[in-house]
């Protein structure tokens, strides 16, 4: 008896299973926003236990303050990686492209590390590594192998999803010619907002996110001073509830460098939605969209400041950063593949080697 | 040799009887910002309970004649060279009402400081980075536990205790490596006691208005000084 049937019905489920994963992954990381927002990620001292319990087991009766939220993040984290195992061992039975696959078990690995660094970032809070405190170094390297674990499952979603398959289809059977070369330019914006994304960790693991409190000035003008007498003067007004610690001119300098990348990413937004109507209707629409949640990302930012760091707005900030940098990662995953498999049967478009160029008519001609 | 010993020992005893107290007042010049309700402690199941009215933050503890409460007040410089023992006993950090009390505290160098959970819920007491070297730690601590004491063989001003299951706790600990340092009261006034006759240097150190240093003299009638912290 034929197995088809049923790999093609886990095939349509693990499509599913990998939007879902994602989707969960995205949960688990907007969890973490709150617990680093919150400042509550020593509130459980212990890991793999908490307070001396399997965490399974831990009585709900003590899921209390902040305990609540790092308890929640460590469980809803846990079931990432049993579910990220489901969707790599679902992969390996149904598709049969390699690189997917291998994607889907270096999920597998990467939120397995990612459990670690969440447990070194509480254990070996204290402890210096290459110069920087433990709670820096893991914290960092914790929120920012996040990125990239959200970004492989992305690119898992958007690999297995129907949308993409017809796409690809299409453009190899040349039913529908290449659209505008886009893929190298996203890649581009991709990497841009990861180096973003790492400055806005290593600012939240320092708890440095309110460093400059106003905007769009700072501290009243374009750049702040960070002279001795002018940080001590920062220092004396700093009276939060919770982020008391003194700021230092290194968290200012690193907190108006997220600024100024800031800027520039939503300029290039603003640059890509332009050109993005030399693209295919469904890639323009895609495109766009993504260039749009920028323009959202840069008023949450503001919000942010606006409200003292409220931990709800700095968590939304914290989660549509994630949803850009993988939905563009995966977008530039497969505009990459697929431009370079195009490229390779027509040849390039023309001598001018700009980022984004028309090739449609010259493919087409090729093609005929 | 043993009338030499003899004439030494009573020397030594004339020196420590040529001593006097040290007493004073700090000021703040400025207007400080408002201190805010800590409105999470509040809203917190538990803590909220255990507040009586409004709680706000202690950044600024200002009373009468303007002075400043929480200013950790030690001798920075005129010891050098002298060691002194720990003392056996033990300040206490307490843990009320989802606050740390007292919110300022001092303790020598070697000296247990007992840390305490008066509260009928748990806590935990996170020392999580010491610049001194001191042995950071971070315990849990539930309701009706034993005291923990803790020991800073390193001089450090301030070490910071801070609770994560409610992160608007925080508790500071001056630790020097004398015996001679206060903690002003809420009006700013403070003594130092028995600091022996000479010149030092006094260090007024408060958690948001900074340091400020001062000269002092000390003779057997002791000393009066008075030192102004400002907030621009």
């Amino acid at each position: 008896m034929s197995t088809a049937p049923v790999q093609d019905a886990i095939a349509r489920w693990v499509r599913y299973w990998a939007l879902f994963t994602a989707a969960w992954a995205l949960l688990v990381i907007s969890i973490g926003g709150l617990v680093t927002s919150k400042g509550v990620g020593m509130a459980v001292p212990d890991w793999p236990t908490t307070y001396g319990y399997n965490m399974f087991f831990f009585p709900v009766s003590q899921w209390t303050g902040g305990i609540f939220h790092e308890h929640v993040h460590r469980l809803v984290a846990s079931l990432l990686g049993l579910f990220t195992l489901i969707l790599a061992v679902g992969l390996q039975w149904t598709d049969a492209r390699r690189g997917l696959r291998a994607v889907g078990w270096i999920a597998v690995v990467l939120v397995v590390v990612q459990g670690i660094l969440g447990g070194k970032r509480v254990v070996l809070n204290s402890v210096d590594v290459l110069g920087v405190p433990g709670a820096t170094f893991f914290g960092v390297l914790h929120a920012t192998t996040a990125q990239v674990f959200l970004s492989l499952l992305a690119v898992l979603a958007l690999g297995t999803s129907t949308a993409f398959g017809e796409w690809l289809r299409s453009v190899q059977s040349r039913v529908r010619p290449m659209d505008a070369s886009i893929g190298p330019w996203l890649a581009i914006m991709a990497a841009v907002v990861f180096l973003q994304l790492t400055v806005a960790a290593t600012m939240r693991h320092q708890h440095a996110g309110l460093a400059v409190p106003d905007f769009p000035l700072a501290y009243g003008q374009l750049y702040p001073p960070t002279d001795d007498a002018s940080l001590l003067a920062i220092n004396q007004r700093r009276t939060g509830v919770v982020d008391d610690a003194p700021v230092t001119a290194f968290q200012v300098h690193l907190h108006m460098t997220h600024r100024i990348l800031a800027v520039a990413l939503v300029a290039a937004a603003a640059w890509t939605w332009r050109r993005a109507a030399g693209l295919g209707r469904g890639w323009r629409k895609a495109v766009r969209a993504w260039c749009g949640l920028f323009a959202v990302q840069f008023a949450l930012g503001a919000v942010t400041i606006w409200t003292n760091k409220a931990a709800d707005m700095a968590t939304a900030h914290v989660a549509v950063g994630a949803t850009i940098l993988s939905t563009g990662v995966a977008m530039a995953a497969a505009r990459l593949r697929v431009e370079r498999q195009f490229l390779r049967a027509f040849g390039p478009c023309g001598a001018d080697d700009a980022f984004i160029k028309p090739c449609s008519a010259v493919a087409v001609a090729r093609s005929a | 040799m043993k009338h030499l010993t003899s004439i030494a020992a009573l020397a030594a005893g004339a020196t420590t009887l040529l001593s006097g107290d040290v007493t004073g007042t700090v000021t703040l010049k400025g207007t400080p910002p408002a201190e805010k309700p800590i409105a999470p402690l509040m809203a917190d199941v538990n803590c909220g309970k255990a507040a009586k009215g409004t709680v706000t933050t202690r950044h600024y503890v200002v009373g009468a004649g303007a002075g400043l409460g929480n200013v950790f007040v030690y001798v920075k410089a005129g010891l050098d060279g002298k060691k002194f023992d720990a003392p056996a006993t033990k300040p206490v950090m307490d843990q009320v009402g989802c606050l740390y009390e007292p919110y300022v505290l001092g303790a020598q160098t070697g000296q247990a400081v007992e840390i305490r959970n008066s509260d009928a819920f748990l806590h935990n007491v996170n020392f999580m980075r010491s610049d001194a070297g001191n042995t950071t730690f971070n315990f849990a601590q539930g309701a009706g536990a034993k005291p923990v004491d803790k020991v800073f063989p390193n001089q450090e001003v301030f070490v910071k205790l801070q609770c994560n299951v409610h992160p608007w706790m925080f508790g500071y600990i001056g630790v020097v490596s004398n015996p001679y340092f206060a903690v002003t009261d809420k009006d700013g006034k403070f003594t130092l006691k028995g600091l022996p006759a000479g010149k030092y240097t006094l260090a007024f150190k408060h958690l948001k208005a900074g340091e400020v240093t001062q000269e002092v003299e000390v003779k057997d009638s002791g000393a009066a000084v008075s030192a102004t912290l400002e907030v621009k």
